[in-house]
């Protein structure tokens, strides 16, 4: 878990920057994932998860700021074959799995394209054969391969959208709300799914989601995000027994469970960005409070957190 | 109990194993988009209809000019202004070559010691009305395809591009369109007029000019609705490359939107030339469209209906059935923008 797979450094990502309309998606955020961890991104509709997630694999043009991938700039003037093999090593797998496959294609040539776009097969033939085992990492069957998509079951059009990204065999995979869009039972086969292949082949995720306890269930280290600022980052356990900001806190009280006696006594605690108070000098900063967890506060609170964790 | 057990033997039981195989398994036929939405164009009798009389038209514009062996601009006065003749249908009563003379109904044919047949009678300079009728066809469905050609290559280039690449490009692009979209196609085709001659290259040059701008607009709207979608940003973190994704992604699910707008450019063009020809700025006589023969028939339809009569007819037909077909194209292959 030591050594650094991604880093993420001062990442900022304004849209209409500079215009009256200008949005802060991301706001200056700092962050690493270790080879072969899965760290959980989560945050309300509309905080920079999905930007972060696109921002890192080029999607979008980064304002300021540096994505390291195994020490290697993400963004930048590259030239055409490194900006392959990073789309080779870096994948993404979409939130939406009636928007993610087009809908005029065959699941054939849905999951090769990565294969032939990186000439990664020699014929038809063997391309083929490439796409059948996919599609069995991915419990579908080879049937599924001359289909088309609106054939398919949410679950499985997911499950086609993983097959499509692992195609390239890829190193890291970000996530991008894999399952906000699947009915409960299927989440967790898709995200069992997910687990498996991390295991079986070495994968590294990032992990975007809302709904936190899938978030814990899958995640090694958490973020949690407010409005384009990563307000705190921990391990999953540390996160859940001792959420330090506010806004986490906030975040892990609105967890339903389901336990009538507990949710009768539940009280969400909303979270207000004017209760921090922070005189106009105070720096605000990610401070690590604890061991790996991190937090961004005041000084005045950054005294006050590190007492109340001793 | 024990009586319970004797009646219900172990080996009456049987393990059930959960098959995931065939959980999985979907026992739909497969089909293809296209095949799909032939399927649902199957069903529209109106749209087939129309497809088959569309292409009895054609091939009559194409094989009807040499059915008599007349040439639609031989001027034959001693055979001016007959009204059809049809050898068999004659002795129904109608298309006998009756005619009015003077005040009088006469078999014309007789009077003027014609022997030969006009099928759809004569003009006023005796030249071949079905000869005519045809070869104005021809002209119709000549424009009709240069429009859809014009709106398919132009427009879609330009909507594509303009859609695709955005941004300060986008703004150029939309702002020439605002442009040319303020000038009236009448306004361009008596500019035309004035530095050439009236004719079809006129008429071609003008729908050039301003045809295709419907067209790019769609085709810019469905290219920003597609190029932000998920499956378009799957290709680009795989690595594909604009030409791909333009091919294999944008185009194939624009296809339908073009086809079903080319449909309805189609008639409007051939309604657009027929206009022009009508109202003296088309096509030059002797050359014969379906516009000109209209505003030859309306000149005498108080007294040769007939000479209206069938360009009239043809057009209609024509115009209805492209629309028809419009109509069932964009039933079966958007079923969404239905009504």
């Amino acid at each position: 878990m030591a050594e650094k797979l991604l880093e993420v450094k001062n990442l900022k990502q304004y849209f209409n920057a500079g215009k009256p309309s200008e949005v802060k998606a991301i706001d200056d955020i700092s962050f690493d994932i270790y080879r072969g961890e899965t760290f959980g991104l989560v945050g309300e509709s509309g905080c920079g998860k999905s930007t972060t997630g696109r921002t890192i694999i080029r999607l979008y043009d980064a304002t300021d700021g540096e994505v390291l991938y195994d020490g290697v700039s993400v963004h930048g003037n590259k030239s055409k074959a490194d900006v392959k093999s990073l789309n080779q090593k870096m994948q993404m797998i979409f939130q939406d799995p009636y928007a993610s496959l087009n809908p005029r294609m065959k699941v054939l040539d849905i999951i090769a394209e990565g294969l032939d776009i990186h000439g990664l097969v020699k014929n038809a033939k063997e391309r083929k054969q490439k796409v059948i085992e996919l599609l069995e990492t991915v419990g579908l069957n080879k049937e599924h391969a001359e289909r088309y998509p609106h054939e398919f079951s949410g679950g499985q059009r997911q499950r086609i959208g993983i097959a499509r990204a692992l195609a390239v065999n890829p190193e890291f995979i970000i996530a991008d709300e894999p399952i906000s869009a699947l009915d409960v039972s299927i989440q967790a086969q898709v995200v069992n799914l997910l687990r498996d292949l991390q295991k079986e082949k070495g994968l590294t995720y990032l992990f975007i989601a809302h709904d936190l306890s899938m978030v814990k269930y899958i995640s090694d280290r958490i973020g949690v995000m407010y409005f384009g600022k990563l307000v705190e980052m921990a391990t999953a356990e540390e996160l859940y027994k001792n959420p330090m900001h506010p806004y986490t806190k906030s975040l892990l009280s609105a967890i339903p469970l389901p336990d009538p006696i507990y949710e009768r006594s539940r009280v969400r605690t909303p979270y207000n960005p004017d209760d921090h108070k922070y005189g106009p000098d105070e720096k605000v900063e990610f401070r690590e409070v604890a061991p790996k967890h991190f937090v961004l506060c005041s000084d005045k609170e950054f005294e006050e957190m590190k007492t109340q964790l001793k | 109990m024990q009586l319970d057990k004797q009646q219900l033997p172990p080996e009456k039981f049987e393990r059930v194993v959960i098959d995931t195989d065939s959980a999985e398994r979907i026992s739909k036929p497969s089909l293809s988009f296209w095949q799909d939405a032939w399927l649902r164009l199957r069903k529209n009798k109106a749209a087939i209809v129309s497809m088959v009389v569309l292409v009895l038209l054609v091939l009559m514009a194409l094989v009807g000019p040499h059915l008599n062996g007349r040439s639609g601009d031989v001027q034959n006065l001693r055979h001016a202004n007959l009204p059809p003749k049809i050898p068999g249908i004659e002795k129904l009563g109608i298309f006998n070559g009756v005619g009015e003379l003077g005040g009088q109904k006469l078999d014309l044919y007789e009077v003027k010691k014609v022997d030969e047949y006009y099928w759809f009678g004569t003009d006023g300079l005796g030249r071949d009305l079905f000869t005519r009728l045809w070869e104005g066809t021809q002209i119709s469905l000549l424009i009709a395809f240069i429009a859809a050609l014009i709106d398919v290559v132009i427009g879609v280039a330009y909507g594509g591009i303009s859609g695709y690449f955005g941004g300060r490009t986008d703004d150029v692009m939309q702002r020439v369109v605002e442009i040319l979209i303020g000038i009236p196609t009448l306004i361009v085709v008596i500019l035309m007029i004035l530095i050439m001659e009236p004719g079809i290259t006129a008429i071609i040059i003008a729908i050039s000019i301003t045809g295709w701008i419907g067209m790019s607009r769609i085709v810019r709207a469905q290219i920003l609705k597609f190029k932000g979608q998920e499956f378009v940003l799957a290709s680009r973190t795989l690595g594909a490359s604009h030409n791909r994704i333009i091919t294999k992604h944008l185009l194939p699910n624009i296809l339908g939107i073009v086809i079903i707008n080319t449909m309805f450019t189609i008639p409007s063009a051939i309604f657009f030339e027929a206009f022009l020809s009508f109202i003296g700025i088309g096509l030059q006589p002797p050359a014969a469209s379906l516009g000109t023969l209209i505003n030859d028939g309306y000149k005498v339809m108080e007294f040769q209906p007939y000479v209206l009569l069938f360009p009239a007819l043809v057009i209609s037909i024509l115009m209805i059935a492209f629309n028809l077909i419009g109509d069932g194209l964009r039933d079966a292959l958007d079923p969404k923008m239905k009504d």
